[in-house]
């Protein structure tokens, strides 16, 4: 179980940095889903339950979702600003 | 380094790695210019920090803190204190996570850039226009 | 001798050929965002391009770049290993004798089951003894909602009409995946699994792991799933913004009567006058099965207000 939680620590270190170094957006938002999926194992190792049905919910759901909306806002006005550029 | 010291860190192995979760989100909040990037990283400092919390209460070989067959033994179960207080904070953080998108949202419309440092420049001679 | 067909032109097997060399897209209608135009803002005086981008392409700045680089790397290195050496000289994790683990917890473990009737710990500590804090919470939960609110709102006071139904439109603020057969029929199956498990989740917040916040954002998650797959104006039915200001009032309201009235009698106990009943029935535990329910209502609420306003700025 020891090494099963080091494991999982060491991948939650590996998600963390590859955030920081995607180019992409949308690439590091999706990995930051599945970091909120390896916290939430790590809450059920640690034995509380309660933290584990809350992150999965609140962290891989509602987040990411907020994230992703605010992603395609800004993609809307960026994609405006291009059709102007050809306009002009 | 000490070999005690790194014996030390290896056996509180889930304080080590909150440890470092929230020097990389403390990196990413200060190194990246793009403000979605500097929420994220935020929100990584966020989840060491209950991570840190959590693990103080958790005790090996104990069980989770829901009463089971009328056993009330101190012995038997987990601290339930750092469970209740990360609780209550995962579902805030949500709200603040929310509130800074919200914010990021307004100064892309205002400034259309995600930059800090352009969003900075732009504020400044707009004031100065004025 | 091959029978000879009139319709060859319009027959299945031409359009699948045509779809297979990529000359027709099926999902044509209603499929795809429509092209979006940008939110109107007050005009910003702005030289096009001016002196501001170049001032960061400069010497000067470049290299205070480097150095502000430089200086948050050792900053970050520096902060890691001092908490890294605090770590070291901390107890060790998972030992029963760090000083962590006091009297508070003991006293919550030993005694939690006949004060509180709750059979799950944690949610007889954080609705009971210290119901007051998760009180906050929930308040800041809905100031957030309202600061939210605030900041994307979307109010047609100073614009043209027209200009503002375009500008809603193109912005993904109305636009519904009417036609997105699979996710309607997925849905069909998983929202009611969803919403049920929430509520589930709630009203065993007392008995088993989970209780209104962790309930709550899955009843959340279940309505924005909703919501995506059959558009506003069905959603509008059965959620809308009266509703959501009344449940979460009176749900911050009888929190705040059941809880606060304990300042009027000298701080002392929480006294409901409810009684506990039966440790692991699903009526018991005095005040914590409706405050649970108060607590879920607000998340629920909440989790879904923050999407609507993200998407399309209104309730």
């Amino acid at each position: 179980m020891k090494l099963f939680e080091g494991i999982l620590l060491f991948s939650l270190i590996v998600c963390a940095l590859s955030v920081a170094f995607t180019k992409d957006l949308l690439t590091s938002i999706i990995i930051f889903m599945s970091y909120s999926l390896i916290m939430c194992i790590i809450w059920m190792i640690l034995q509380s339950p309660d933290l584990a049905i809350t992150e999965a919910a609140v962290g891989a759901g509602v987040t990411s979702i907020l994230f992703f909306l605010t992603l395609k806002k800004i993609k809307a006005v960026r994609k405006e600003e291009d059709s102007e550029q050809d306009q002009g | 380094m000490n070999v005690n010291v790194i014996q030390h860190l290896l056996l509180s192995i889930e304080e080590t790695a909150s440890i470092i979760l929230f020097g990389i989100g403390f990196t990413i909040l200060l190194l990246h210019r793009n403000l979605v990037k500097k929420i994220m990283g935020m929100n990584i400092m966020d989840t060491a920090t209950y991570l840190f919390l959590a693990v103080k209460g958790y005790i090996t070989g104990r069980a989770v803190p829901i009463v089971v067959d009328g056993v009330q033994d101190v012995e038997a179960y987990i601290n339930p204190v750092p469970s209740g207080l990360v609780l209550t904070g995962i579902v805030v953080s949500v709200s603040t996570t929310a509130l800074m998108l919200a914010l990021t949202i307004r100064l892309y419309e205002r400034y259309h850039s995600l930059d800090l440092d352009e969003i900075l420049i732009l504020a400044k001679e707009e004031e100065e226009h004025i | 001798m091959s029978r000879i067909r009139d319709d060859y032109e319009t027959s299945r097997w031409k359009k699948f050929k045509g779809w297979l060399n990529g000359e027709t897209d099926l999902l044509e209608h209603g499929m795809e965002a429509r092209e979006a135009v940008l939110r109107e803002e007050d005009p910003i005086v702005l030289p096009p391009h001016g002196e501001g981008r170049e001032v960061l392409k400069s010497k000067g700045i470049w290299r205070f770049k480097q150095l502000y680089k430089f200086m948050s790397v050792a900053l970050c290195l520096g902060v890691i290993l001092t908490l890294l050496w605090t770590v070291a000289a901390l107890p060790i994790t998972g030992n029963a004798d760090n000083p962590d683990n006091n009297e508070v917890a003991a006293r919550y473990i030993e005694r939690g089951l006949q004060e509180t009737g709750a059979v799950n710990i944690v949610t007889g500590m954080i609705l009971d003894y210290r119901a007051f804090d998760t009180f906050g919470e929930s308040c800041v939960l809905f100031i957030g909602s309202c600061c939210v609110l605030l900041l994307l709102r979307l109010d047609g006071s100073g614009r043209d009409k027209d200009l503002e139904r375009l500008v809603n439109e193109t912005n993904d603020r109305h636009f519904e995946p009417k036609d997105d057969i699979i996710l309607q029929k997925c849905s069909c199956v998983l929202v009611p699994v969803i919403l049920i498990f929430g509520i589930y989740i709630v009203l065993n917040g007392h008995l088993s792991p989970g209780g209104g916040f962790s309930g709550g954002a899955v009843l959340g998650a279940g309505l924005i799933l909703y919501l995506n797959a059959f558009g506003y104006e069905r959603m509008g039915k059965l959620f809308t913004e009266k509703l959501y200001k009344r449940i979460t009032l009176s749900a911050l309201t009888f929190y705040c009567l059941a809880k606060s009235y304990s300042f009027f009698t000298g701080a002392n106990h929480l006294e409901s006058g409810i009684p506990l009943g039966t440790p692991g029935a699903i009526l018991s535990s005095g005040l914590i099965l409706p405050l649970n329910i108060c607590v879920g209502l607000v998340v629920a609420c909440t989790m879904y207000t923050f999407y609507t306003l993200f998407r399309k700025g209104g309730m």
